[in-house]
């Protein structure tokens, strides 16, 4: 695609098939040329993209975690297409978060971590545990960690939870007062995770309860009903409806319970509204202003408010302070510790690992689908939660 | 803040401006008469343009409702020379309405097909329905008292009037404070996010059909009503007239805002241009053709509008890029 052969302006079909022909030669692999690629194994249409690539006689060739869909056996046959590239002169740059490909596949590594690069080497001059150092760094104590406080009984508890083909027999509790975080690399199944609870996409099968009582979550309405909350990953898209002033913002998760007669009581919005900006410093201080006018962190304090406001018993927070600055960021932290001293339980999904340690009584990590391991407060290091989410050790 | 009421501004202002003009030009225009004309052949079409409104504002499009209309029409008059009394009549227009209204909301919000493709199957099949059931003729006579809904005059102007006057009053308030009125914008403005907010997207999308289902089926009420006979082509094209009128009205065609209001200034708008063609003595193949322009105007406007605004926004740095 994007040079086809063409004669007259006409496609030039004989020529194509030959073209196809001749690079699936040069990657030793067969295809039907005729099968929509949509209906393709992830493996072969990775092959496809390949194919595709050597086509435009690409020198170099970067992929981007390309093993992520593919299985064991997939990921086999396509290390021999890259050494077979590489025999044929292509540089390639391979972009991956299991350390394992590394050690298979490159000559070089090179780690890179918020923007920097931390390390440059031959790869048989490094072990795993010098890439994870780099990998992770230090630990910045701008942070506000938890305070301590009492835990009590469980108030969410999720058995064998299974979501084919991301999520598989994950099970976990988190109990009153207590925040969990929930580490793993991205497409590890968190954000899955977190939406098959409050029922956006509902699991195939597993068990959720809530204080103790299995409960069936259809759809986000009902998971609130129940007390849960949920803080979405993309706050813009999915937090926030952005032409809607704040007001508006604030109250839509609750409006129900603040209309009469069907009638929404704009002095009860109001009183909402004010009470929910001075609680979260949001500014500017006005439920009129569009939320689309409001810094991010702003922005992420409106839908963190938006769930206050239902009272929640269980906030499940998707990365709730990324891409904000550094005060909100802060603030947010202090509030989640306000909010675990009242009793609330929370579920923290995060990749950043000095947030996962600070914040939280217990980091759950997952792994492809599985949660692999979990490590309580004091005895969790940013290496081992590195470790158990990059596959290399399970606990 | 201003832009709120941007939209009803401009048009209140041309259409003001086209009344003055008109007034002082032409004898007859600015009377009594005349302005009850406008005002009573606007009725109808503002009556479903409302309901056309609430269906666009949660991010949909109905395109059936010229041939919802004749099937009501239809259905009407024919129960209506069968003897039932008026009454009835009105009541099987507006349940039927509703009905076909709830079939297009079932298939758009619960079996996830785009509205537009619905609705073009239901204009196509309503159409085709009324074609082979009255084979193309007209239903008439109707009996005496079919016409007193269209033509009774109350307080100087006709019942239709009054009634979109109703309409258009009562579902201001029900789309500005209402709970279901503010569902509506949030599903139109953001359904992935009204859905995770709790919000049941479906059911809200379900009955703005069924409401602009019921609508129809009052409009054609007060359409039919007036005429001494009702026609198979009865409703041709109305679907562009409404989507028109609404989007002059200055509600965003992808949903989430725009006002009754601004429909109903964008239906007289409408009305207003085609009976000063009449008065100004040109052709009236030139409704469309003006009823088009004055789209692009609209749209050009918004988007316009848009750009300026988000220019200003970054410029002043209120909005942090990400």
């Amino acid at each position: 695609m994007g040079r086809q052969p063409h004669r007259f302006g006409l496609l030039h079909w004989r020529r194509m098939r030959e073209e196809a022909h001749r690079v699936l030669e040069i990657l030793q692999v067969s295809l039907d040329l005729d099968i929509p690629a949509g209906h393709l194994s992830a493996a072969q249409q990775q092959i496809v993209e390949i194919a595709r690539a050597l086509l435009q006689e690409a020198r170099v060739l970067i992929m981007d975690e390309p093993t992520a869909p593919l299985t064991q056996r997939d990921v086999h046959i396509l290390f021999q297409i890259v050494r077979q590239l590489k025999s044929r002169g292509v540089g390639i740059i391979y972009i991956s978060h299991r350390l394992e490909e590394v050690f298979e596949v490159a000559d070089r590594v090179t780690v890179l971590r918020d923007g920097y690069r931390i390390l440059t080497a031959d790869v048989s001059s490094v072990t795993r545990e010098d890439l994870i150092r780099a990998m992770v760094g230090r630990v910045l104590d701008t942070l506000f960690p938890k305070e301590p406080s009492g835990i009590g009984p469980p108030v969410l508890e999720v058995r064998n939870l299974t979501k084919l083909p991301v999520l598989r027999d994950v099970s976990f509790t988190v109990h009153r007062g207590e925040i969990v975080g929930l580490g793993g690399l991205v497409g590890s199944g968190r954000t899955t995770l977190a939406q098959a609870v409050f029922g956006v996409s509902p699991p195939d099968s597993g068990d959720i309860l809530v204080d103790g009582a299995r409960v069936t979550i259809r759809s986000p309405a009902e998971a609130a009903r129940l007390g849960l909350a949920y803080i979405p990953e993309d706050r813009q898209q999915h937090g926030l409806v952005l032409p809607f002033p704040v007001g508006e913002n604030l109250s839509l998760a609750i409006l129900h319970r603040i209309a009469r007669w069907g009638f929404v009581q704009p002095d009860e919005e109001e009183f909402l509204a004010k009470g929910l900006i001075a609680q979260l410093d949001i500014r500017p201080p006005s439920s009129r202003i569009a939320a689309s006018a409001l810094s991010g962190g702003n922005q992420q304090k409106v839908v963190v408010g938006k769930w206050l406001a239902t009272k929640p018993k269980v906030l499940l927070m998707d990365e709730p302070t990324r891409g904000i600055d550094v005060g909100a960021k802060a603030e947010i932290h202090r509030l989640m510790s306000a909010l675990a001293r009242e009793g609330m339980g929370i579920l923290l999904i995060s990749s950043e690992l000095p947030e996962l340690l600070g914040m939280c009584d217990r980091i759950l990590v997952m792994h492809r689908g599985r949660i692999v391991g979990s490590l309580v407060r004091g005895e969790a290091t940013q290496e081992r939660v590195m470790a158990l989410a990059t596959g290399i050790v399970s606990v | 803040m201003l832009g709120r009421y941007n939209r009803e501004m401009t048009i209140a202002v041309v259409l003001g401006a086209l009344v003055v003009y008109l007034g002082l030009t032409q004898e007859t225009f600015l009377n009594p008469q005349t302005i009850a004309n406008v005002l009573t052949n606007a009725a109808y079409v503002a009556v479903i343009s409302v309901g056309m409104t609430l269906v666009i504002l949660a991010g949909q499009l109905d395109i059936s409702v010229g041939s919802m209309l004749a099937v009501c029409g239809l259905t009407a008059g024919a129960l209506a020379r069968a003897g039932i009394p008026m009454p009835l009549v009105v009541l099987t227009s507006l349940l039927l309405g509703f009905a076909m209204g709830a079939l297009n909301g079932s298939l758009v919000a619960y079996l996830g097909i785009p509205s537009i493709i619905v609705t073009l199957a239901m204009l196509t099949i309503l159409r085709g329905i009324v074609l082979w059931w009255t084979k193309g003729y007209w239903i008439m006579p109707l009996p005496p008292e079919w016409k007193f809904l269209g033509t009774t005059v109350v307080l100087g102007l006709p019942l239709p009037v009054w009634i979109s006057w109703g309409v258009v009053l009562l579902s201001a308030l029900l789309v500005s404070n209402t709970l279901f009125g503010r569902w509506i914008y949030a599903v139109g403005s953001n359904a992935k996010a009204a859905a995770l907010a709790g919000i049941d997207v479906p059911r809200v999308t379900f009955w703005v059909f069924a409401l602009n289902g019921f609508l129809v089926g009052l409009g054609t009420m007060i359409h039919v009503t007036r005429f001494s006979q009702v026609q198979t082509q009865e409703g041709l094209g109305l679907e562009f007239l409404a989507i028109t009128a609404v989007v002059v009205g200055g509600t965003n065609i992808f949903g989430g805002s725009g006002t009754v209001l601004g429909t109903y200034l964008g239906v007289l708008l409408i009305v207003v241009t085609s009976s000063a063609l009449t008065f100004l003595g040109i052709p009236a193949t030139w409704d469309q053709a003006i009823r088009g322009a004055f789209i692009l105007f609209a749209v050009s406007m918004d988007i316009l509008r848009m750009h300026v605004q988000g220019r200003r926004r970054f410029v002043t740095g209120l909005r942090t890029p990400e």
